[in-house]
């Protein structure tokens, strides 16, 4: 588990932080720019010292103000990934990859040079100097630089936030590589619901210097109270499925979950990875009867749990579409005018409605099972 | 034209005196610019006010000053002798240590004007891969001010080179002793019929700035090359 219970009082700004998480995938942070984030992960870090509290990472305490610990940042085996790369510009980047080796870590199954050399893509840019790397490439060398310390949790600070969004989209795949291949569980901190949803395992929601809620990714994004914060990020449900089977003759991949079966477009996934598929609450309609004679694949038998009331002319409306013991939580996002011609209330029973075309690629994630389990 | 053994004397004990002077100041100029660029402490105005003192102080008054703190009977100077033998006073390792004082304003400035360039966030990132304080000085914070030092030692070099009044009244002006290239030429000029001497020694002093200029520019290009990408 990541323990932290801290309080720093920063100028005008207070900080108190509370959660823990476990200690496998990735624990995303998000808040709002100026929510403190950045503060919890340099007190991990050590390079933020708090005034009171703990800091714990699996057995080691590396921080407490009543017993009187403060592991140096150097003794805290923490990667960290800064938000604005910190590559020494007077080393080449082979120098930068070598500078947090350790003699233990060369011999490192996952972790040798060579390994992450390759994972990173790196090889063409090892005689480079600093200067001469593009933003995306200097943040891969920070991940390298980072793993080469051979840590055992990585800090990612905004790690796209100084990326433009074409370099953004070269990083996602490394992160997702480290994520499913190594085994080093990652704190990640952004302020885009859009990177958490696809990244993140436990999510730590932070607003004005305190959490405002923790827990798995899905539960909390799809939480409405929760919605001033999470903000409109095309506002959707993550549901976890497996692989269940593929259809090759169309090219569908088939996602099972409590309550029924997602058709895809096919994904090339071996049969029981497990699965994020993040819907879209503007990608399912709904209807009072199974509809008959209709293109859209994905129809599921569900409720309604929830109406999100406001006084816009859209509507949010949750629907429950797994089964008694397993819920699984769908929004909807009609206009206010559908509700009232359905007459839509709460235990309703409705038919949800989800085109396959509209799940992209980037609308699934392999995660880490195992995660959840230990997530209590 | 073959150098006369004065001038050869005069160039020889110049290029010792500043290169002694820059390479024992060194170290303390690092100290003295890290107290002033990276830390606090009550009374700091008033070491950087001393350091800066030669500066601004008529350069007799320094050297004076070295003659009563350093001579044989100074308070200094006294104990060097008792317990290690050395003399400072009318002694070439005296104009060396007249020259360190008067040059080290220049040298701490350069070096702390660097140094607080450095951007302390490579250095925190250096702790997170494992570096301890030592390990980030050397092999983060005093590469990066690497510029700083070196200007701060040309600088140093220059004006030891050239020191004069505090080091005629500190180590006086002994021939193949304490006298240096300036004292060498002023001592010329004082004589009846010494002037064609001392165009000579001014065509070597020219000669002699000249190539350290050039030597310090190749230097500093291959430093800026080395460090390029911080901009």
């Amino acid at each position: 588990m990541i323990e932290l219970d801290i309080e720093k009082r920063l100028g005008a700004f207070d900080l108190a932080v509370r959660f823990s998480a476990p200690e496998t995938g990735i624990t995303a942070i998000f808040g709002r720019s100026g929510a403190g984030k950045t503060s919890v992960v340099n007190a991990l870090a050590g390079l933020l010292r708090p005034d009171r509290g703990t800091i714990k990472v699996g057995e080691e305490i590396l921080f407490s103000s009543e017993a009187g610990i403060d592991r140096r940042p150097e003794q805290r085996r923490l990667g960290y990934v800064f938000q604005e790369s910190r590559i020494f510009p007077h080393y080449s980047v082979r120098g930068n990859l070598r500078y947090g080796m350790r003699r233990g870590a060369a011999s490192h199954p996952t972790l040798s040079f060579d390994a992450v050399v390759e994972l990173l893509r790196l090889d063409p840019l090892l005689e480079r100097r600093p200067r001469d790397l593009s933003g995306g490439e200097r943040q891969r060398v920070a991940i390298g630089r980072a793993l080469l310390a051979a840590p055992r949790l990585l800090l990612m600070d905004e790690p796209l936030a100084s990326l433009d969004i074409a370099h953004r989209a070269e990083i996602i795949p490394f992160i997702e590589r480290l994520r499913d291949r190594l085994s080093i569980p990652i704190v990640y901190v952004s302020h885009a619901m859009e990177e958490i949803i696809h990244l993140g395992d436990t999510l730590v929601m932070m607003s004005e210097g305190r959490v405002a809620a923790v827990g798995p990714v899905e539960e909390i994004a799809s939480r409405l109270d929760l919605r001033p914060l999470t903000g409109r990020f095309g506002a959707g449900s993550v549901i976890r499925t497996t692989v269940a089977g593929s259809d090759l003759v169309f090219g569908l991949s088939e996602l099972s979950f409590p309550g029924g079966r997602l058709r895809v477009p096919h994904l090339g996934l071996p049969l029981g990875t497990p699965v994020r598929a993040r819907i879209r609450a503007r990608d399912v309609s709904l209807a009072l009867a199974p509809p008959k004679g209709i293109s859209i694949l994905n129809i599921f038998a569900g409720r309604v749990v929830e109406i999100a009331q406001d006084a816009d002319p859209m509507v949010e409306v949750r629907l429950d579409i797994g089964t008694a013991a397993r819920p699984v939580p769908l929004w909807a996002r009609i206009t206010r005018r559908s509700t009232h011609e359905l007459t839509l209330e709460v235990g309703k029973p409705v038919y949800a409605l989800v085109k396959s075309v509209a799940l992209g690629r980037t609308s699934f994630s392999p995660y880490d099972a195992s995660a959840e389990q230990d997530g209590g | 034209m073959p150098l006369t053994a004065l001038e050869v004397s005069a160039l020889e004990l110049s290029l010792r005196v500043a290169l002694v002077s820059v390479l024992t100041s060194l170290p303390f100029g690092l100290a003295a610019a890290w107290l002033l660029a990276r830390t606090r402490f009550p009374g700091k105005s008033l070491i950087d006010g001393l350091i800066h003192l030669p500066l601004v102080l008529p350069p007799v008054v320094v050297g004076y000053a070295l003659l009563v703190l350093f001579g044989r009977r100074g308070v200094v100077g006294a104990w060097l002798y008792e317990s290690l033998g050395i003399t400072l006073a009318f002694d070439w390792k005296g104009a060396a240590l007249a020259s360190a004082v008067m040059a080290f304003p220049l040298m701490v400035r350069a070096i702390r004007l660097s140094l607080e360039a450095v951007d302390r966030r490579l250095e925190a990132a250096a702790r997170t891969l494992g570096a301890g304080p030592l390990r980030v000085l050397l092999t983060v914070t005093i590469p990066l001010t690497a510029p700083g030092i070196l200007t701060g030692a040309i600088l140093a070099f220059a004006r030891s080179v050239g020191e004069f009044g505090a080091t005629i009244t500190f180590v006086s002006n002994i021939p193949e002793v304490t006298q240096t290239l300036p004292l060498a030429l002023y001592s010329l000029i004082q004589q009846p019929g010494g002037e064609a001497a001392a165009a000579r020694l001014t065509i070597i002093a020219i000669v002699v700035a000249l190539l350290a200029l050039i030597a310090s520019e190749i230097l500093a290009r291959r430093i800026a090359r080395r460090i390029a990408g911080a901009a």
